[in-house]
């Protein structure tokens, strides 16, 4: 045992350790990403970690491991079960001989996400049991006890954190790691692994009968339980717990919820109990709706009472003020925000000093005026902050949202950008569609190497694998013209006349354009060592045009009416090229 | 002073306000204390507004309620302005006195108060004003200002500053460790002139 102040995707890493876990893989997302970044460094692994390519890439190899009863794991986040949502929910019918556990992390206030969608809904959809954490502490005891309870229902288990599980931090006791691992052993049986229809009937029906065996596990394991303090209960579900227990009295009952399905049976009991009841969770009203089915004629308030918020996540102050609205808490047991400061300018954040996404939206911009820019999710998608960013909507959506603009007849020019990873990890059908069906349209991929937004995992062409050891870097260029398309041209976005050629190019050319916008991103650079030396803006030129402040790099303030570049500057270089007097150049060494 | 001490840490991504959280926690570790804390990730390069909170003692939920900081360490003025609705009504802020202008306030021309006007909205509080780049660069490295943050709020956290170094020492890079021990040095000087 020992204690340590762990974050909580570091304290599920450990977990996943503890419970021997064989097979780890899955693709990054806030605030999932780090599981897997911890367990790629870990010194003498006995097991296998991958990036894979997309979360139904590695859903289906953590599934299959499992098949063979292989302890794996699934990391992802809420909307990446979006892309495994397919073999998630027929992998409820085939089952697992190993512990399968799918870790889904939630974010409710969509503070990284397009969306916020409720991964336990997923859990009710599929039939298969889910647990929902309040802490870090939990997060890791959860998480162990996944597996187990994976193996002794035969069921895929999901586990659903959120991002303040996630990204929060606590003192947290850790157990020993475990030694003990299992050899994969794949024993043939079609009638569970070959889902054709006379099979996948069957498979159905057992999964049904299964289900009253789920409900008693889940209540065995004692992760719902009820305190009954008086006639007013506050049920409470995931983290929301946790705020709840700050501000509740102890004349209120407490109903925790962290597992699912929930006991019908013992959830009627406890709210019988009781005259009135409020209902706490973030994301959407499955305990509610749960308790609603059993409360009979006992009053229950929540989000569908519009007692408590549908969207955005809980805090402290959110639940209070809740608690103090229903008359279980006085006005002044509230905490009260000190003053605030009105009309502050923001501080979002934007791509880095140097970063070749901004000097390729830049040459788009020049080049195609009146163009459409449909972008896709990743670092770059921040160049919405620079008019280049015209529809976001999930992974791999740029290309395809960009030929349906094509085939609108609507007649401007379409411009995509999606990045390297994004593009292996849902991008190539939608550009091999684009070329097939005719699309008039023109992609840039981003391709800086790496997965940079969730904090630089090594990808498919990147050369090296999760755990470092060289790969062969998949060809961009080669798997566009495999696609079918003939325009592919490569280029360096801090090679600012090249780039305008090349859109120009590409704008007078028909039918679907590939450019492919190469250089390293400019933390791995910094990383490698890779310096490039710093500009400076000679303030006897500078005519205060701002020109080069309007471009958005952070590395330049404008001070006195003059251009300043900064210590962050990093030396692309992008600006002494658009500066229109020549004021800027590289700064000589004193 | 109390047992229970909720901290407000906040600044801009890149000033190092996570490992400054992560001091704290360490030394909550170190003195067999609870701690909760809640983190904002993906900043640190892109220069976003960063906010951490630390609850010394903390039991339940990562989150302090605005009103509820017992202590606020504000690595940027215009942060400082931004975040001050969390401090208690008896609550210290301890702040850097300088400020980042934002990008977009530079590209789409917003006004930014100047550091007087920003330390002049903060008056009315319990205010400890410190230049930690000045201290961080005598310290050796301006990217100890953190640790010069984390020690000029050190007499107001209910944490020894014994276990606080120690927290430093395991937190913060092998070959830095001298230069960041004295950064919280000159830090938890410089605030006992605050008074």
């Amino acid at each position: 045992m020992e204690r340590r102040y762990s974050l909580g995707n570091e304290a599920i890493a450990h977990a996943a350790l503890e419970a021997g876990a064989d097979l780890v893989a899955g693709y990054p997302g806030t605030p999932s990403s780090e599981v897997i970044d911890i367990l790629r460094v870990q010194k003498d692994r006995e097991l296998h970690v991958e990036w894979s390519v997309n979360e139904k890439v590695a859903f289906e190899n953590a599934l299959a491991a499992a098949w063979c009863g292989q302890r794996a794991l699934a990391t992802m986040k809420h909307v990446g079960l979006n892309v495994a949502a397919d073999p998630l929910m027929t992998s409820a019918y085939t089952g697992v001989t190993g512990g399968f556990v799918i870790m889904s992390a939630d974010d409710p206030f969509a503070h990284s996400s397009q969306n916020e969608q409720d991964s336990r809904c997923y859990a009710k959809f599929a039939q298969l049991p889910c647990l929902d954490p309040a802490s870090v502490q939990e997060a890791h005891d959860m998480l162990i006890d996944a597996f187990a309870l994976s193996e002794s229902l035969g069921i895929p288990v999901i586990f659903r954190p959120t991002t303040r599980i996630c990204h929060s931090r606590s003192d947290v006791t850790f157990g020993p790691v475990s030694s003990d691992h299992r050899k994969g052993e794949f024993r043939r049986d079609p009638r569970q692994y070959v889902v054709i229809p006379a099979h996948t009937r069957i498979l159905h029906r057992k999964l049904d009968e299964k289900q009253p065996l789920v409900v008693k596990a889940i209540a065995d394991r004692g992760y719902n339980r009820a305190e009954i303090r008086g006639k007013t209960a506050v049920v409470a579900g995931g983290i929301a717990a946790a705020y709840v227990q700050e501000y509740l009295p102890p004349s209120v009952s407490f109903v925790k919820i962290g597992a699912y399905p929930i006991d019908p049976s013992w959830l009627k009991d406890v709210i019988r109990k009781h005259d009135r009841v409020l209902v706490f969770e973030e994301g959407d009203p499955i305990i509610e709706e749960q308790v609603l089915q059993v409360a009979g004629t006992v009053p229950v308030r929540g989000k569908k009472t519009g007692s408590v918020p549908l969207e955005g996540e809980f805090s402290p102050a959110v639940v209070a003020s809740i608690l103090a609205k229903e008359g279980l808490i006085p006005q002044d047991a509230v905490p009260v925000p000190g003053k605030s400061v009105p009309d502050l300018p923001p501080r979002p954040p934007i791509l880095c000093a140097g970063c070749m996404h901004r000097a390729t939206f830049h040459a788009m911009k020049r080049v195609f005026r009146d163009g459409i820019f449909p972008s896709d999710i990743g670092c770059y998608t921040l160049g919405l902050q620079l008019g280049a960013v015209d529809t976001t909507i999930c992974m791999g959506a740029s290309l395809t949202v960009g030929s349906g603009i094509s085939h609108s007849g609507e007649p401007r020019d379409v411009v995509c950008t999606i990045g390297d990873s994004t593009f292996l990890h849902t991008g190539i059908p939608g550009l091999m569609n684009a070329v097939y069906n005719g699309a008039r349209m023109t992609v840039v991929i981003l391709d800086n190497r790496i997965t940079a937004m969730t904090g630089h995992q090594p990808n498919p062409g990147t050369g090296e694998t999760a755990t470092g050891e060289p790969s062969p870097p998949v060809s961009l260029e080669a798997i566009c013209r495999a696609c079918g398309v003939t325009f592919v041209e490569t280029i360096s976005p801090h090679d600012l006349p090249t780039m305008l050629d090349v859109m120009k190019r590409a704008k007078a050319t028909d039918g679907v354009k590939v450019i492919i916008a190469r250089q390293t991103c400019v933390i791995t650079a910094r990383k490698a060592g890779i310096r490039r030396g710093v500009y400076a803006v000679d303030p006897e030129v500078c005519t205060g045009c701002e020109t080069c402040v309007k471009f958005g790099c952070p590395a330049i303030e404008f001070r006195d009416e003059k251009a300043v570049i900064t210590g962050l500057c990093s030396g692309c270089g992008i600006c002494a090229q658009i500066c229109p007097s020549g004021a800027i150049g590289k700064e000589v060494k004193r | 002073m109390t047992d229970t001490c909720d901290v407000l840490i906040v600044g801009v991504g890149g000033q190092g306000v996570i490992l400054a959280s992560n001091v704290l926690g360490e030394a909550c570790l170190a003195q067999g204390r609870p701690v909760k804390a809640a983190e904002t990730h993906g900043m640190a390069q892109r220069g976003g507004s960063v906010e951490c909170h630390v609850r010394i003692g903390g039991t339940l939920g990562p989150l302090i309620p605005p009103g509820g900081a017992g202590v606020i360490l504000a690595f940027d003025l215009l942060e400082a302005l931004r975040y001050r609705h969390y401090l208690a009504p008896k609550g210290r802020m301890v702040v850097n006195r300088q400020m980042v202008v934002p990008t977009s306030a530079f590209m789409q021309g917003l006004a930014v108060p100047t550091v007087e006007e920003a330390l002049g909205k903060l008056q009315d509080l319990d205010l400890c004003p410190l230049d930690a780049d000045a201290l961080a660069l005598e310290a050796g490295s301006p990217l100890t200002q953190n640790i010069v943050m984390v020690g000029a709020a050190s007499p107001h956290i209910p944490l020894s500053a014994e276990a606080l170094k120690a927290a430093v020492k395991r937190s913060v890079p092998p070959k830095t460790i001298e230069m960041n021990l004295k950064a919280f040095q000159l830090g938890r000087d410089a605030a006992a002139s605050c008074r």
